[in-house]
């Protein structure tokens, strides 16, 4: 008769688990390669960024090479550019999305913007830098703070349409019919019901979106260019941040390097504020 | 033998709320339900039993057309609701749910307070001042029986409560606009058993005033809770009875072998 007890296949078992241990290894190692990367980054950052601190900077605009100064101008701008790029890219992106999500479907514009706003999505910021920089730059005579705002905007609206179209996919459909079973018509269940269930996702992905036009450079050296005094005009080229960052870092003046490197640390620590405030969001949503 | 029912003269009183008369329905070209006629009681519990994919849910849904939603899926035949059909093209959806709620299989509470869940139907329906809006979700919420549980916190949000909480809020927010027909779909198979007896003891309250058709697996609570049983089986209606003569003389072969669990 057939023994009850199980034989086991010793040398197979030895192989599975010498394969698991050495998978193991091969991410254990790539992991410590991206972390130790982002710390030495952030590590540089924190500290030549701390070391050229100081309260001019927000006082004073960029200075002469050889003189004080700060970065007040780059700084007004950058929030300016940001600011206007986010009011206008944020509606567009969240209603692209509603669009996608609620009334296209799989019709074939839906499928066509998907397959447009994935291309965008992906496309590198210089290239549409370039494209408003023929467009609007060349027809309207000169580089300006709104050419700053469209080419950001314009960065934005991919990243707002994907996450909002994904977050408005994740409600369940049992909610969408109950508010349809008690007589709502489509606009307001979307409005009342499913826009708000997805509240916190869409939030997070504009701040991300927020986030990643921050640091953008490229674009705005086609379109905002720069300027060394202070100005709110977006008619005119306009400070901002990165731009500055771009050409003091280059430059050979020590003062103006370690300006740049003071800049590099508002950004990123701006950007991080922005990614944890996302996270908040999300969480407390997710615990509710 | 029948079961004595004290001050109910049931077959006399009983007047059709709802008539389905030779009612189709198709999944595409499948076609899911194949010529149900039946009437559903005013004022009366109508429960509808049978295997999964017999049609019962479908037909259901039907009743408040939830699938206008599915370009898919259509009917044909008279669901007739005082003289109207409301299959027809030109029935306004909106006043037809209004008339129609219906309560689903998991609790949908919306993402706001306990108060705007149950107001957020009635607002969709009618212009109430704020005290009288007040008075109507309290309404609603007694009739639920929930509002002993409630009554302190209905600024909070309707996903904190328990599974039974929020189901029973979904039927308060059903109940608020004040329809004439409620439907209830297996409302407490992702219940536990204290909560699912709260809600038969809300469905045997509630046809006093509303006319009640629920799906169920549970043939027990089919017994328990209805007045009227219609046992369906392959998109067939195959018995519509009272539920006494369902369950306790089944005149067909297949209600009975169901019943008695001998296939299903």
């Amino acid at each position: 008769m057939s023994a009850v007890i199980r034989t086991y296949d010793v040398g197979l078992r030895n192989r599975r688990s010498l394969v698991n241990k050495l998978a193991l290894a091969l991410s254990l190692v790539a992991m410590a390669i991206g972390i130790a990367a982002l710390v030495w980054i952030l590590f540089d950052v924190v500290r030549l960024g701390i070391s050229a601190l100081s309260p001019t900077l927000f006082t004073q605009d960029t200075p002469a090479p050889g003189s004080a100064g700060g970065l007040r101008n780059a700084i007004v701008g950058s929030l300016l550019l940001v600011g206007l790029a986010t009011l206008i890219g944020t509606p567009i992106g969240v209603l692209a999305g509603i669009y996608l999500a609620e009334y296209g479907a799989r019709s074939w514009l839906a499928d066509a913007t998907r397959f447009v706003n994935d291309i965008l999505l992906s496309a590198p910021s210089i290239v549409l830098g370039l494209f408003v920089y023929a467009v609007f730059v060349t027809r309207t005579g000169g580089f300006s703070g709104w050419a700053g705002v469209i080419v950001l905007a314009l960065l934005m609206i991919p990243v707002i349409v994907r996450t909002t179209e994904n977050m408005l996919l994740l409600v369940p459909n049992t909610l969408r019919e109950a508010a349809y079973a008690l007589g709502c018509n489509k606009w307001k269940v979307i409005m009342y019901i499913t826009l708000r269930a997805a509240r916190s996702g869409v939030i997070t992905g504009i701040l991300l979106a927020v986030a990643r036009i921050t640091g953008e450079t490229a674009p705005l050296l086609f379109t905002a260019l720069s300027n060394q005094f202070f100005s709110a005009n977006l008619n005119a080229p306009i400070a901002n941040l990165p731009v500055t960052i771009y050409k003091f870092a280059m430059s050979p003046y020590a003062d103006w390097v370690s300006l740049a490197w003071a800049g590099v640390f508002l950004i990123t620590m701006g950007v991080l504020a922005l990614n944890i405030l996302a996270r908040i969001f999300f969480r407390e949503d997710q615990q509710r | 033998m029948e079961f004595e029912r004290v001050g109910q003269t049931r077959h006399a009183t009983e007047e059709p709320e709802l008539r389905i008369k030779n009612f189709n329905f198709y999944y595409g070209k499948f076609q899911a339900i194949k010529n149900v006629n039946m009437d559903i009681h005013r004022r009366r519990v109508t429960a509808f039993i049978g295997p999964s994919g017999c049609g019962k849910s479908t037909l259901l849904r039907a009743i408040n057309r939830m699938y206008d939603l599915y370009p898919a899926q259509r009917a044909d035949g008279e669901l007739m609701l005082d003289g109207k059909n409301i299959l027809d093209r030109d029935i306004n959806l909106t006043d037809l749910r209004a008339r129609v709620g219906m309560v689903f299989q998991k609790p949908t509470p919306f993402p706001m307070s306990i108060y705007d869940n149950v107001a957020f139907g009635v607002n969709l329906h009618e212009r109430l001042s704020r005290s009288d809006m007040d008075d109507r979700v309290e309404w609603a919420i007694k009739k639920a029986a929930l509002w002993g549980e409630v009554k302190d916190k209905l600024r909070q949000s309707g996903m904190s409560l328990s599974g039974g909480q929020q189901q029973r809020l979904c039927i308060a927010r059903g109940i608020a606009v004040k329809p004439q027909i409620i439907l209830l779909d297996e409302p407490t198979s992702a219940l536990d058993p204290i909560s699912t007896t709260r809600i038969e003891e809300l469905v045997a309250d509630l046809k006093q005033e509303f006319t009640i058709a629920i799906v169920t697996h549970n043939m027990q609570q089919a017994a328990r809770v209805s007045d009227y049983t219609a046992f369906m089986y392959l998109g067939e209606l195959v018995e519509f009875d009272s539920t006494d003569n369902v369950f306790l003389k089944p005149k067909k072969k297949e209600t009975e072998d169901y019943i008695t669990g001998r296939f299903g």
